[in-house]
């Protein structure tokens, strides 16, 4: 009984979500006020119900209800609670309700918080908003409905996907769709400024905080993916520019851009109607991550599902929803435009040049993620782009952003005044690169071209973001949250490069064949492994080695990688041992049986990796800390 | 200079520096893409030799050589129509197993064995790559055995 009350509610959500839209758009077309009331509660109905079928869900899931056949397919009795609750989005159907309802959050946020705006306004981004949750609604009633029975129904459940057993994991989907889902807000903002044909700086005001909160939610859904795949996936890298992984990256580079244009919008009401294609752009480009994820076009662990149907469906509604929003771009923009003049070296400038170099990477990383489809579809043959491709052309204009943003946040609007600030980014030019030649020099083995670059740039880029806030608070003048949230998010991009060029240069790894009782050296580490025994768990039984590591023959970690054998999906998972220390990472992880008593380890060392994504949380933080400014509050608040 | 002249300056700068970068882009595409070829493309010598590129098929049974105790070891990929023998060192993935489909990344030496510096069998137990999916069906070669072994416990 209870999925079928779900699955009700998830039709009801549709219906509000018709409602919404229509009152929406139409009503703040033709001025009925009594349209433009209905809206809200409309908004408030799909939310109620959207949640609702969530919580049927997961219900289901708790309850180890295996006659519907979403839960028999992704759980299993054996499974504990915690997993059985991430298993509602451990698969397709489940994660675009769980999109749709994050759709509906925000959308009852932004409902909620923008009783200031003006009636008409705040119908129009409502009613955008309600398209977009009428088309998620559709996609999954139609031809992804998670509440569909089995009959009989299964005595027990096929279980969840092994790799998808870890709590990064689960957090990492709700995540990274609140940072997409979260764009959906900017691309309504825009839509309604466009229909409306009216843009001001009290605009930018508005949409600042809700792009930057999304922005700082796809940080953090990437770098949890990220530091999954690390430790889960048994292999030790970071970042692969798997389809995938672009498919998350490209908006966020857009939404960077996108965050900082939106600066200069609401500061000089400039940039007008590329702030608005960009804030197209970073939706469609979290809607084409979606279908290329879930379409199956891109197979890996993220495709849940190769139906043709499902995949037709999301290309459809990209074209509407891209091709709608391109065509009223193209009518609309030309309305808005902006005229007033900068310097070159104006804040400006260097916020421009962010917006180009962020645009050319982010197409760059679209072109290598793009091609192999193009060139499968077009009969040229089946290849495959990877990290030799993506290294350079990615580096090439972000290595010059980092120098712009540490020499631009100097400068100030309008005219750039840096001769004031010349000592400030000489001197911590200077400091940067003794700092980097020093290290270099300290740690010579491994170093290359790049090195003494990475780590000058990225000290140079840190110690510029906290010039201006220990000024301001030594002279005791008022610090905002906006400076202290741009001071931390740019100082994180400073340590997030250093810390990759450490870990690019300095990684020592090895494969090594070890039985118990011998040891490998990789290069100044030595790995012994001390023992192996066979251990249980709930779902799965493992083998579990331990592996002393010693530097220059002291210990310095010990290591419990383990292969798990998980019961029901009889999968076998490698358990990375990671000994996770304050400026290194010390990572082993078992291969298999080689006979001979031996057995194949993956050892590797590698130095500051964690800072890697405590750079990506710190910068999300500094997001988040920026929106709570003041002058939100009191222009945008309820 | 006037605002105009300036504004021109910059928009052909911008221009300039982002035909570059699509120039730099094309040549890193050009010499770093791999293609894909599977058993029989490589027995036909279109596959070409000492050039990295994506071997693909499945494990053939009976034929996954291994030096006990040692990282070395050599296996067949075939398309049920031609085979190429793999050799490689280093840890294999979970995954990788007879009968099922396999990637590797290497190249091709002249005595027609292929050395691998990576191979990939990818996370799902019913994954198979769809190139290799594609190969195996163009061949004709016989059952599609998409899903070989859910009958034989994985080995721990």
């Amino acid at each position: 009984m209870i999925a079928e009350i779900g699955h009700y509610a998830l039709i009801l959500a549709l219906l509000a979500s018709l409602a919404q839209a229509f009152f929406g758009l139409i009503g703040a077309a033709r001025n009925h006020d009594s349209w433009v009331a209905t809206v809200r509660p409309a908004v408030t109905v799909q939310f109620l119900m959207t949640t609702l079928a969530l919580a049927v869900l997961v219900v289901a899931f708790v309850q180890n209800d295996f006659s519907v056949e979403y839960v028999a397919a992704n759980s299993n009795s054996a499974l504990p609670v915690g997993y059985r609750i991430a298993a509602v989005w451990g698969a397709h159907e489940g994660s675009l309700l769980l999109w749709a309802w994050i759709l509906v959050a925000w959308t009852f946020a932004v409902a909620a918080l923008s009783k200031r705006l003006p009636a008409g306004f705040a119908a129009r981004v409502l009613g955008v908003l309600g398209l977009v949750s009428l088309g998620f609604h559709a996609f999954t009633l139609f031809t992804s409905n998670p509440f569909l029975r089995l009959d009989p129904a299964a005595p027990d459940g096929r279980d969840l996907n092994p790799l998808l057993q870890d709590p990064a994991l689960a957090a990492h989907p709700p995540m990274l769709y609140a940072g997409y889902v979260g764009f959906a807000v900017a691309f309504a903002f825009a839509c309604a400024a466009m229909l409306e044909g009216r843009l001001d700086q009290t605009w930018a005001r508005w949409t600042r905080p809700w792009t930057t909160v999304a922005w700082a939610f796809l940080s953090i859904g990437i770098a949890l993916g990220s530091w999954w795949a690390y430790y889960e996936l048994g292999w030790g890298g970071y970042w692969f520019w798997d389809p995938v992984e672009n498919a998350s990256f490209m908006p966020w580079l857009v939404g960077t851009a996108l965050i900082h244009s939106l600066a200069v919008t609401e500061k000089r009401g400039l940039f007008k109607s590329w702030t608005l294609l960009l804030a197209i752009l970073a939706f469609s480009l979290s809607l084409l991550g979606t279908f290329l994820v879930r379409s199956g076009v891109l197979v890996s662990v993220h495709s849940f599902a190769a139906d043709p149907t499902r995949g037709m469906f999301i290309l459809a509604f990209l074209v509407i929803v891209i091709g709608g929003a391109l065509t009223l771009y193209a009518w609309r923009a030309p309305l808005l435009r902006s005229e007033a003049g900068f310097e070159f070296t104006a804040r400006e400038s260097f916020l421009l040049f962010n917006n180009i170099l962020l645009v050319v990477a982010a197409g760059a990383v679209f072109a290598g993620t793009m091609a192999p489809l193009i060139s499968d579809a077009l009969g040229l043959g089946t290849l495959s782009v990877g990290r030799q491709y993506f290294d350079p052309v990615f580096l090439l204009p972000t290595l010059p952003l980092l120098a712009l943003a540490a020499v631009g946040i100097h400068s100030s609007w309008k005219k750039g005044r840096l001769g004031e600030r010349r000592k400030a980014i000489l001197l911590t030019l200077v400091v940067g690169v003794l700092v980097a030649v020093v290290l270099v020099l300290g740690a010579w083995e491994g170093a290359m071209l790049l090195t003494p670059i990475g780590f000058a740039l990225g000290i140079w880029l840190m110690l510029s973001a906290l010039v201006d806030p220990i000024d301001r608070w030594r002279r005791g003048l008022s610090l905002s949250r906006g400076v202290v949230g741009m001071a931390i998010a740019h100082a994180a991009l400073g340590l997030f490069t250093i810390s990759i060029t450490a870990v690019e240069s300095y990684t020592r790894e090895r494969d090594l064949a070890l039985a118990v009782g011998e040891t490998g050296q990789v290069g100044e580490f030595e790995y012994r492994l001390r023992d192996l025994r066979a251990v249980e768990g709930p779902n799965y039984d493992a083998l579990r080695g331990e592996i002393v590591v010693y530097e220059n023959g002291r210990e310095i970690g010990l290591l419990h990688p383990e292969k798990r054998n998980y019961w029901v999906q009889r999968q076998v998972m490698t358990e990375a041992g990671i000994d996770m220390q304050l400026t290194r990472d010390i990572f082993a992880a078992l291969g298999e049986d080689l006979g001979a008593g031996r057995w194949s380890v993956r050892a590797q060392v590698r130095p500051l990796i964690n800072y890697v994504w405590l750079a990506a949380f710190l910068m999300a933080l500094g997001g988040v800390i920026a929106t709570t400014d003041r002058r939100y509050r009191q222009e945008s608040a309820g | 200079m006037t605002p105009r002249q300036r504004r021109i300056t910059l928009v052909v700068g911008i221009l300039a520096g982002v035909s570059l970068a699509g120039v730099l882009a094309l040549n890193a595409f050009r010499d770093n893409v791999m293609f894909f070829f599977d058993p029989s493309q490589v027995a036909a010598g279109e596959a070409p030799i000492e050039k990295r590129f994506r071997l693909g098929g499945m494990v053939r049974p009976g034929n996954v050589n291994r030096q006990a105790g040692s990282l070395d070891m050599s296996f067949v990929v075939t398309d049920f129509k031609q085979d190429v023998k793999v050799v490689y060192s280093g840890v294999v993935p979970d995954l990788f197993r007879e009968n099922q489909g396999v990637v590797a990344h290497g190249r091709l030496g002249k005595d027609g064995t292929f050395v691998a510096d990576e191979i990939l069998a990818k996370h799902d137990e019913n994954y198979m790559p769809p190139e290799v999916a594609r190969a195996i069906k163009e061949k004709g070669g016989g059952v599609m055995p998409v899903n070989p072994d859910h009958a034989s416990p994985p080995r721990t």
